[in-house]
């Protein structure tokens, strides 16, 4: 519907590291055998990318698969796209044992970027975020600040998060006040 | 504040980003059980000074529960293991011999 | 008087003043200057008052060891007490008080207690004010608690903000001494990730002062040359005005960094506290100076010879014309000579040993300084400031030799290498009698995660005190470190930088002066400047049987003050061994905590300070809520409102309005919050059977049904409507509080213990939003918007249909918790306010009011529905809340149904669910307990049940409440009697539960 709005409506704080709220994403949790065909076959066809090994995601604008556990995928899919992503799952899988929900409306995305926009990652989390161990692909699920996020660089630098909707305000407000203390000056990439 | 390998994501992990779950391979006792063998299901835990055997739920990363073997006097971990075991598999319990060849192997002792 | 001398300075800019205040005087000082420095260059030696006697005391040290020199320092949000001035650098408009004093500094009051010091001993307060006992609460406490405390508690709100950071390192170094660059270098060769860390503002450390050589150069130009290498490599982090605070478990590690406080106000955080991982860790801490133990050694004028040459090398400063040097060994010869090279006058140089016959007494000698061999200060004579010392033999009693008049004295007792970070994590001490001090023993060192060794002392802090040693001590180290952390490269040992300095003789101990110094001179020999702790009180805390060095510790409050004891700990020790006649490494140490000094509280909350502080949840309705008066009421982390108050209403009024509104027309309630759980498998009903005390498995397709979790020990832990919405799909609301802990209590029978059942659970709380649609017009409104069938044939009570409604692709729920009827509509969250402000247009005509959690509550109570947290309390099993009916007996197990067999939990003498009506109409006071006969064994009033629930009803227009009584559903009709704190004890009578629409006929409809 178009009266359809993401958490925070696009919001963004401008700077030397800029942080913006992606707007409407279409997010699809899906859980199965990652050992089935089928399987695969549908969340690449859906997104478009190969199927992600432990710990990565391939993603591409809109589009792409999080490797979120060992049985959990998130296909991510233009907003619009969600509902025939479902039916499409649904006839690819009978009879499997799965389970897909859509969760694009429980999560918002939050991109980062800019010089030191790893920085203002390492501010909030406690995960390895050098250079040597995290690249464009890596996936890491973690905390921000003391909520859930999962997050991947880009190839231009940029680091998309995702987190529940309801700290979205929280999670946004935290990125810009990390993004406006300043570079740290610890990595050097 | 101790760092742990999560055994399905492949990383390890501060413990910040873990909730701790207690101690591991407990059997459960339901209806039918003596009052005595559900006492001890309930409320019985080890406290042992030395080598243990606890779960851990990678809560801010995978949602998976996993075992760890760790000696609770110096923190040293033997390691990580599937939580879908009913005892710690024989690399943990060889990892463990190794560095504490006094241990006398109970999973539960 | 101290003052700042024409040459020197090596850190000070004498073209760039500075202006400061200190207790309101406006004071010049240099850029480069700290406090310390800068006070002393304009003759102000007295910095503060000691804690017990206010005696008045002026800076001992020149570094984070300083127990005397703190100040209140800023204004305002900036205020902060307790700030070394020693460790304070110097800015432009700084504003520093001196603490401790009434009504000034230079005349204060309480210093009667010095006068008094004979009355005041070790354990004075314990004895004195024990007796009577009522004394205590009402005379002594609040007397003491007037004159107790250092600086001021700060007034404002923290006006800065702070940081942390997280960072992952292979070795990291703590300390930028010579010993830390030598690691690093080592290290960095290796292209491990390395970062150094320096608590100061400067590289070097004491090496910069004492310039030894280094390959060949001053020690000054080969670290300016060893920084620039470090900063030209990219695996290498140089960090200054970074201290290490505290080494943790499995390498974690506290970094304090200042990154603005150093200028004053200004934009950016002040501090970021650095949360560190690393695979190794190197101390590179150095050394503090031991003061000695003589008679006035507290006098102002009386410093570490370490610190009047610091002040003298780094900022051209001397703290007096005349300084007489007092040691036990080599090391402090190089005040005097630098003193005598500055033109100052050295009348002597007291040296306890019998003989002092290298290098630097040789050097000193050749410069004309008179050395007195086997002598020691029998006490120091002045008031604010140093005037004479007298001299006496170290060997005797303190029979005065001679008097020399001086205005400074350098004292040094030999060196203690900073342990503490080795400490933290489990490092153990040895004691390296030749050098008296404790050292990191290398075979006891702290252990990792893998039971490795993680932590190498090096340097002085590893009790090394020569240059060469130092340099190839730490550059071995710090191979070592990069390779056990797994470095890519090996690294040559043959490129350690090498060095020299003067030989230095063996130091003879000294831990009394003179060794046979009377009780006089021992109650005026100083052990712990901060908190006024001197020899006397060790001894008398060893004779009164307080012998763990831990108790003595404690009965004095020897190193308890905010310096932790850097100055006093081993001294203090070595005074209890000879009372307890054991050798000192027998009596031990007292344990090393982080942090290493004290950090700010600020520092550790970080940005989480403010709206940050924590995570507040949102529903896509809260911004209308906020917009239309919500008063809020946290629920977990989200934000519900309580009431929406309208112009000129309380919150009792609105909430009134509410709930009259929805019972006789239409109400709204954002119930967004509460949590979905889908359930999806072919075991998927299996396992909800043992997850619900009720039969999941049965309930048809379409419809819904009220469950109850309990945990294994039988209590009521959550409750919720299920609904099935497919052959192997089922949707479970939890409480709003509830969603997480029951998505991970069910992950964690799935993962744990029926890992062969095939089921998947989701968490879709956030994706719906969900709104309840309520009352007489609920139907009506529904209708309204147009499209599903909402109707009583179509959409019966407890059935749930998917469909649209004005155009939204909604799920409606007929499912009622206010006996109204009533829908909840479930939309996507991003549509949810959308559609709220269609209901809310729509029924308009009907007089729509969005109700609060309060109305919720209250409509629940009028029809006797539980609440989990106010009916449960994790004691309560659904039992005792009359739910029988919900507890299936077709089911052979379910968490939760082995407990309940239990002969407790099956006690028909268990307090269970009644209503209770005040007898007066008035509303019960929540929590009151129902008094029975008798006392208990602690002599308490008996009781024989509580109010769980209470509220006034606005519907029948009285008090309401439900509570757990002993035996309550048999004795209907009786009157309690229940505890009012504010008054007189209320009776109420037990009713049943259901106060409103037994029948119930309204929701029905």
């Amino acid at each position: 519907m178009s009266n359809a709005v993401s958490a925070l409506n696009g919001l963004t704080a401008a700077g030397d590291v800029t942080v913006k709220e992606a707007g409407l994403r279409g997010m699809i949790t899906l859980r199965g055998d990652f050992s089935s065909r089928k399987f695969k076959n549908i969340c690449t066809e859906l997104s478009g990318m190969g199927f992600p090994e432990q710990g990565k995601a391939n993603c591409d604008g809109d589009r792409g698969l999080c490797w979120m556990s060992p049985d959990e995928i998130l296909l991510l899919v233009a907003h619009d796209d969600v509902a025939e992503s479902l039916t499409k799952i649904e006839k690819a899988l009978k009879g499997q044992h799965y389970l897909a929900a859509n969760v694009s409306d429980a999560r918002a995305q939050i991109s980062v970027s800019g010089p030191f926009a790893r920085e203002v990652i390492a501010k909030l989390a406690p995960a390895d975020l050098h250079p040597d161990h995290f690249q464009p692909g890596d996936f890491r699920r973690t905390r921000l600040g003391q909520v859930a996020a999962a997050f991947w660089l880009t190839e231009t630098g940029a680091i998309e998060i995702i987190c529940f909707r309801s700290v979205a305000d929280y999670t946004f407000r935290l990125l810009a006040a990390s993004a406006k203390a300043g570079p740290v000056g610890y990595f050097t990439v | 504040m101790l760092v742990l390998h999560c055994p399905y994501c492949g990383v390890d992990v501060d413990e910040t980003d873990l909730h701790g779950g207690g101690e591991a391979h407990l059997t459960r006792h339901g209806p039918g059980s003596s009052d005595d063998e559900f006492h001890d299901y309930l409320f019985q835990r080890a406290n042992p000074k030395g080598v243990h055997f606890e779960r851990w739920r990678h809560v801010y990363g995978c949602g998976k529960y996993f075992h760890a073997a760790r000696c609770t006097m110096t923190l040293e971990v033997f390691g990580t293991y599937s939580a879908q075991t009913l005892e710690p598999p024989q690399e943990i319990k060889d990892a463990i011999m190794a560095k504490r060849p006094d241990w006398t192997g109970g999973a539960k002792s | 008087m101290s003052t700042r001398l024409e040459n020197m300075g090596r850190l000070v800019d004498r073209n760039q003043a500075v202006t400061f205040l200190f207790n309101g005087k406006t004071l010049q000082g240099l850029a480069g200057d700290t406090i310390a420095s800068a006070l002393l260059a304009n003759d102000q030696l007295l910095v503060g008052r000691s804690f017990k006697y206010h005696r008045p005391r002026g800076v001992v040290a020149s570094g984070a060891e300083e127990p005397n020199g703190l100040v209140n320092l800023g204004q305002d949000g900036h205020f902060e007490p307790n700030q070394r001035v020693t460790t304070t650098e110097l800015y432009d408009g700084l504003q520093a008080t001196s603490q401790n004093h009434w009504p000034t500094l230079e005349f204060d009051v309480g210093a009667i207690n010095t006068y008094l010091a004979r009355f005041l001993p070790a354990g004075f307060y314990y004895k004195m004010f024990i007796h009577p006992r009522p004394f205590w609460k009402y005379v002594y406490e609040p007397i003491i608690r007037k004159s107790a405390g250092l600086g001021k508690a700060p007034k404002d709100r923290d006006a800065d903000t702070y940081e942390h950071f997280h960072a992952h390192i292979d070795v990291l170094i703590i300390g930028g001494g010579i010993a830390g660059l030598s690691s690093a270098l080592a290290a960095a060769q290796t292209g491990a990730r390395v970062m150094l860390m320096e608590q100061t503002a400067h590289w070097g450390g004491r090496a910069a002062v004492d310039a030894p050589q280094i390959e060949g150069m001053s020690a000054e130009a080969w670290i300016a040359q060893t920084v620039e290498a470090l900063e030209a490599m990219p695996n290498v982090s140089l960090r200054l005005r970074t201290m290490g605070a505290g080494v943790y478990d499995h390498g974690y590690v506290l970094g304090y960094e200042k990154l603005t406080e150093h200028l004053g106000v200004s934009d950016g955080p002040r501090q970021r506290l650095w949360r560190i991982r690393a695979k190794q860790i190197i101390t590179a801490t150095g050394a503090i100076e031991r003061p000695l133990s003589f008679a006035g050694n507290d006098i102002p004028g009386v410093l570490l010879a370490s610190a009047v040459r610091d002040y003298a090398v780094n900022y051209g400063v001397s703290i007096g014309d005349r300084t007489v040097v007092v040691a036990n060994n080599d090391d402090a010869y190089r005040t005097a000579i630098t003193l005598c090279e500055a033109g100052l006058n050295v009348p002597a140089i007291i040296d306890v040993r019998p003989t002092s016959e290298g290098e630097l007494p040789q050097q000193a000698r050749d410069l004309g300084i008179r050395v007195l061999s086997g002598k020691g200060i029998a006490k120091v004579k002045g008031g604010k400031r140093v005037t004479s010392v007298v001299v006496c033999a170290q060997a005797g009693e303190g029979a005065a030799l001679e008097e020399i008049a001086c205005d400074c004295v350098a004292m040094s007792g030999g060196w203690s290498p900073v342990v503490h970070l080795w400490s933290h994590c489990g490092g153990k001490l040895i004691w390296d009698e030749a050098q008296a001090m404790f050292r990191p023993d290398p075979e006891q060192a702290p252990k990792g995660d893998q039971g490795q060794d993680f932590v190498t002392a090096v340097g002085t802090a590893n009790g090394n005190l020569f240059t060469a040693e130092v340099l190839g001590d730490a550059f071995a180290a710090g191979l070592s470190a990069a390779q056990s952390a797994g470095a890519p490269k090996k690294g040559r040992a043959a490129n350690a930088p090498q060095g020299n300095d003067a030989e230095e003789a063996a130091l003879s101990p000294a831990w009394l002066m003179p060794q046979g110094a009377s009780y006089e001179l021992r109650a005026k020999a100083w052990l712990d400047f901060q908190n006024d702790v001197k020899v006397s009180d060790v001894q008398l805390a060893a004779q009164e049987g307080f012998e763990s060095v831990e108790h003595a510790k404690r009965y004095t409050t020897l190193g308890m003050a905010t310096d932790q004891g850097k100055l006093s700990n081993i001294n203090g020790l070595a005074v209890l061994s000879k009372s307890l006649n054991s050798d000192i490494p027998d009596v031990g140490t007292t344990t090393f905590r982080p942090p290493y000094t004290p950090i700010s509280m600020s520092s550790i909350a970080g940005v989480a300070q403010n709206d940050l502080f924590q995570p507040i949840q949102w529903t896509p309705m809260s911004e209308w809520h906020s917009e239309n008066g919500a008063d809020y009421e946290p629920v977990g982390h989200w934000r519900r409102p309580y009431a929406y108050l309208r112009d000129g209403e309380t919150v009792h009024e609105a909430v009134n309005r509410e709930v009259v509104n929805t019972r006789e027309s239409l109400g709204l309630l954002d119930a967004s919050t509460l949590g979905k759980l889908v359930v999806k498998g072919p075991d998927a009903g299996k396992f909800l059977d043992m997850m619900y005390t009720n039969m999941m498995s049965t309930l048809p397709i379409g419809k819904c049904r009220y469950g109850l979790m309990c945990t294994e020990n039988g209590f009521l832990s959550d409750d919720g409507v299920v609904a099935r919405i497919g052959e192997q799909e089922w949707l479970c609301h939890t409480t709003t509080g509830g969603a997480g802990r029951i998505h991970e209590w069910m992950e964690d029978w799935l993962q744990c213990e029926w890992w062969d059942w095939k089921v998947y659970v989701a968490n879709v709380t956030e994706q719906l939003a969900q709104v309840a649609v309520v009352g007489p017009n609920a139907r009506k409104l529904l209708e309204k918007l147009g499209g599903m069938d909402v109707s009583k044939e179509a959409l019966p009570f407890m059935q749930w249909a998917d469909g649209t409604l004005g155009g939204f692709d909604a799920r409606a729920y007929r499912i009622s918790f206010s006996g109204e009827l009533s829908y909840e509509i479930a939309v996507p969250a991003s549509q949810g306010r959308a559609f709220w402000d269609a209901l809310l247009a729509a029924g308009e005509e009907f007089g729509v009011m969005p109700y609060g959690t309060e109305a919720l509550h209250i409509m629940r109570a009028e029809k006797g529905f539980i609440m989990i947290g106010d009916e449960t309390d994790g004691t309560v099993i659904p039992q005792d809340l009359n739910l029988q009916w919900a507890l299936s007996k077709k089911k052979t197990d379910y968490l939760g149904k082995r407990a309940q067999e239990r002969s407790h939990m099956a006690d028909p003498n268990r307090w269970k669910l009644v209503g209770l009506e005040t007898l007066d109409g008035s509303v019960l006071p929540d929590g009151a307990y129902a008094i029975a006969d008798g006392d208990n064994d602690n002599a308490q009033r008996n009781t024989q049940g509580r109010v769980t629930s209470t509220y006034y009803s606005p519907t029948l227009n009285k008090g309401i409440a439900m509570g757990l009584v002993h035996r309550g559903p048999e004795r209907m009709g009786e009157v309690l009697t229940f505890t009012n704190v504010d008054g007189e004890p209320i009776k109420a009578k037990i009713v049943d539960q259901v106060f409103y629409d037994k029948e119930g006929a309204k929701q029905n409809v």
